[in-house]
């Protein structure tokens, strides 16, 4: 079955270089900062570090509340599938059925 | 040979009309040929009026050429070629004439030099491209292009309201700047706003563009809501109102787009995202900030195609655009991932790409005129875009766990429509100076200075080690199967309940009254009949036939009489 050509990231070793040329990245412009003079136009730039920390803090609280808004605002896939029925009466039935057969490739999707 | 006055929608209709009875290879060359043809005619056309005419007692400017409208006007001729190529292998007349007709509406409203021409084409724009949303054939993008049908003409109807108060009131109708001052500068504002996805008038553009073709949707993201931003950017520049509601509108869709599973809807999420940059830009009223604002609007549509266009090829070649259902893309469709990954990078604004150089301008002015909590929300909300249009959609489609799809890249002609889009976002990026002397006020600004790249730079790696980690931690929320609800929850779901609720309240007792009525009628009948009974009764009894002819006889004779007196 698997007698395709392994890819790039098949190999975990690929992903840990990539992971650490990021992590490198990261502790290079960090120490960049306490090189290189900034203009400052805002108090808050003053801090060490400002747009760093501010970049990781603000990206986990807002995956951190967004997944707290999941829990309010998630339905089930289907949830709004019963509207406009009435005009579709017909292939409403035929719809469901091709739904499942979807294959890899196909190009119907632009009619 | 190109006559001046000749507006430069015109072309466009006009080979919208050629499209309709060419076929095959002859309906591609004309689609190639006319947003080319307009924009070396638009090229040599210098600023002023062309055209105007009285109408009633109101002076009409259908054409008018300014630095504002020539800057969209450059960008929807882009983005009409850059869509026609990415669309040359559809056949399907109802997209492709639709197409055209709705960027020659998009250029035709930029010119629009009255409020009345802008409402004709506001319509026009809606009304063409929800045909780009019914040529997906299902019941969804139906009812959805029905929704997005009914909210873009309410938007137009309210325009026209506004247009006429403030005719009344000002006694012109040119389209200058209006103000939130008077009834009518307020129902303008509100038509604009609804075409701009202000928050909670956005849910159209979230409901609707996914739903629309692969191709269909890249046309849709180029034109309607930048034809607001620039009505915006004529009409309200300086209201301070629009710092705040732009600042909400970066803001808020960055959560749903986090968790949101249709990666179309992501992006149509970060739409929102970047019209808010441009709205805070025209609410600040600055030259750098009105430059940034147009500036952004200007990249926005080249870039956010490339990633409408990349997502669409993966639709177009996969049939599934769900992140729950993709992944390991990169391995079949090498050429998109890159090309995707490039269009990602211009929306987080890396240096470099177009994004940086229009960006930085709209937070420069933020900061420079005192906005320093909107600012931070900028700050924010660029950390944001970044991770979810800039990571999340090439992550979930072309890397993550590998989803067993194996495909190919699409067809040329879409590699060639996105690499045309590719190269203009680093171009942009690359040299910026090109792209700021088409912009409406020279201001000398330069992004690439120490302080900007470096705190871009930090912020962009920072929210990718954010990803990262919250990833290893199994912290990030997976892509499920799902829907999110958001504000057409209200009307789609809210408001039908509560009318089926009260119109089921007012059945019953309409049912209730009328059986009383039956009941009473029936009674009252019956007694009637009762009262009927017997050969007593008036109602039956019987009289001879003579006694009928000599009441007719009777009758003809006092019509005689009555002639010889009348």
């Amino acid at each position: 079955m698997r007698n395709e050509k392994d890819h790039i990231f098949d190999n975990p070793r690929n992903v840990k270089r990539v992971l650490h040329a990021l992590y490198g990245c990261c502790v290079f412009l960090f120490v960049l900062d306490f090189v290189i003079h900034r203009h400052i136009y805002h108090s808050w730039e003053n801090l060490w570090g400002f747009y760093a920390i501010y970049g990781f803090v603000g990206c986990v609280v807002l995956v951190l509340v967004a997944k707290w808004i999941r829990k309010f605002i998630m339905r089930p896939e289907d949830y709004y599938n019963g509207e406009g029925r009435a005009e579709f009466e017909d292939n409403a039935e035929e719809e469901l059925s091709t739904k499942d057969k979807v294959t890899i490739g196909d190009h119907d999707v632009d009619a | 040979m190109w006559m001046l006055e000749l507006p430069p929608f015109v072309p466009f209709y006009i080979g919208a009309l050629i499209a309709l009875m060419s076929r095959g290879m002859l309906r591609a060359a004309i689609m190639l040929a006319i947003p080319v043809l307009s924009a070396i005619h638009l090229w040599m056309v210098p600023e002023g009026v062309y055209l105007q005419f009285a109408f009633l007692d109101y002076q009409l400017i259908p054409y008018r050429v300014d630095k504002l409208s020539l800057l969209f006007a450059y960008v929807f001729h882009i983005a009409a070629f850059i869509g026609v190529v990415y669309s040359l292998h559809v056949r399907d007349t109802v997209q492709q004439v639709a197409a055209m007709l709705y960027a020659g509406s998009g250029i035709g409203a930029v010119f629009a030099g009255d409020l009345l021409t802008l409402f004709v084409f506001w319509e026009m724009l809606a009304v063409t491209s929800v045909f780009l949303i019914w040529a997906r054939g299902t019941r969804r993008s139906y009812v959805a292009g029905m929704r997005y049908l009914i909210i873009q003409v309410l938007s137009g109807v309210i325009l026209l309201i506004g247009t006429l108060f403030y005719g009344a009131e000002n006694g012109t109708l040119e389209f200058g700047y209006i103000g939130l001052e008077g009834i009518s500068g307020w129902l303008i504002f509100l038509a604009f706003g609804i075409k701009c996805a202000f928050p909670v008038l956005h849910s159209w553009l979230t409901d609707a563009y996914p739903e629309g073709t692969p191709t269909g949707t890249v046309f849709l993201s180029a034109f309607t809501t930048k034809v607001a931003v620039y009505s915006l950017a004529r009409g309200y520049p300086g209201t301070e109102l629009l710092v705040y509601i732009g600042a909400t509108m970066a803001c808020f869709p960055i959560f749903m787009a986090v968790v949101e599973n249709d990666l179309r809807r992501v992006l149509a999420y970060s739409l929102i995202n970047q019209v808010g940059f441009m709205v805070v830009g025209i609410g600040i009223g600055t030259a750098l900030a009105i430059n940034g604002a147009v500036a952004h609007a200007f990249n926005d549509v080249i870039f956010k195609g490339l990633l409408f266009m990349s997502m669409g090829a993966v639709l177009h070649m996969t049939g599934r655009i769900n992140g729950s259902e993709l992944g390991g893309l990169y391995k079949t469709m090498p050429k998109t991932t890159i090309l995707c990954i490039v269009g990602a990078a211009s929306i987080s604004a890396f240096p470099l790409f177009s994004g940086f150089v229009s960006k930085s301008m709209v937070m420069t002015a933020a900061l420079e005129n005192d906005y320093g909590w909107i600012w931070l929300a900028l700050l924010f909300a660029s950390a944001g875009v970044f991770h979810h249009a800039g990571i999340k959609i090439p992550y979930f489609a072309f890397f993550a766990h590998d989803s067993g799809i194996r495909t190919s890249d699409p067809p040329t002609n879409m590699l060639i429509a996105m690499s045309i889009a590719a190269v203009l976002c680093i171009a942009i990026g690359v040299y910026p100076s090109a792209l700021y002397s088409l912009l409406p006020y020279d201001t000398g600004y330069n992004p690439y200075d120490a302080t900007h790249v470096l705190a871009q730079t930090q912020l962009l790696f920072f929210s990718a080690l954010a990803f990262v980690w919250l990833n290893l931690r199994g912290l990030y929320p997976p892509e499920l199967p799902s829907t999110h609800l958001d504000v057409d929850w209200f009307y789609r779901r809210v408001f039908p309940a509560a009318a089926r609720g009260v119109f089921s309240v007012i059945w019953s007792v309409d049912s209730r009254i009328r059986q009383a009525i039956w009941l009473k009628l029936d009674s009252f009948l019956g007694h009637l009949a009762l009262r009927g009974e017997g050969p007593s009764n008036l109602l039956s009894r019987t009289r001879p036939l003579g006694s009928m002819v000599m009441w007719v006889a009777v009758l003809l004779a006092s019509y005689l009489l009555l002639s010889f007196i009348g």
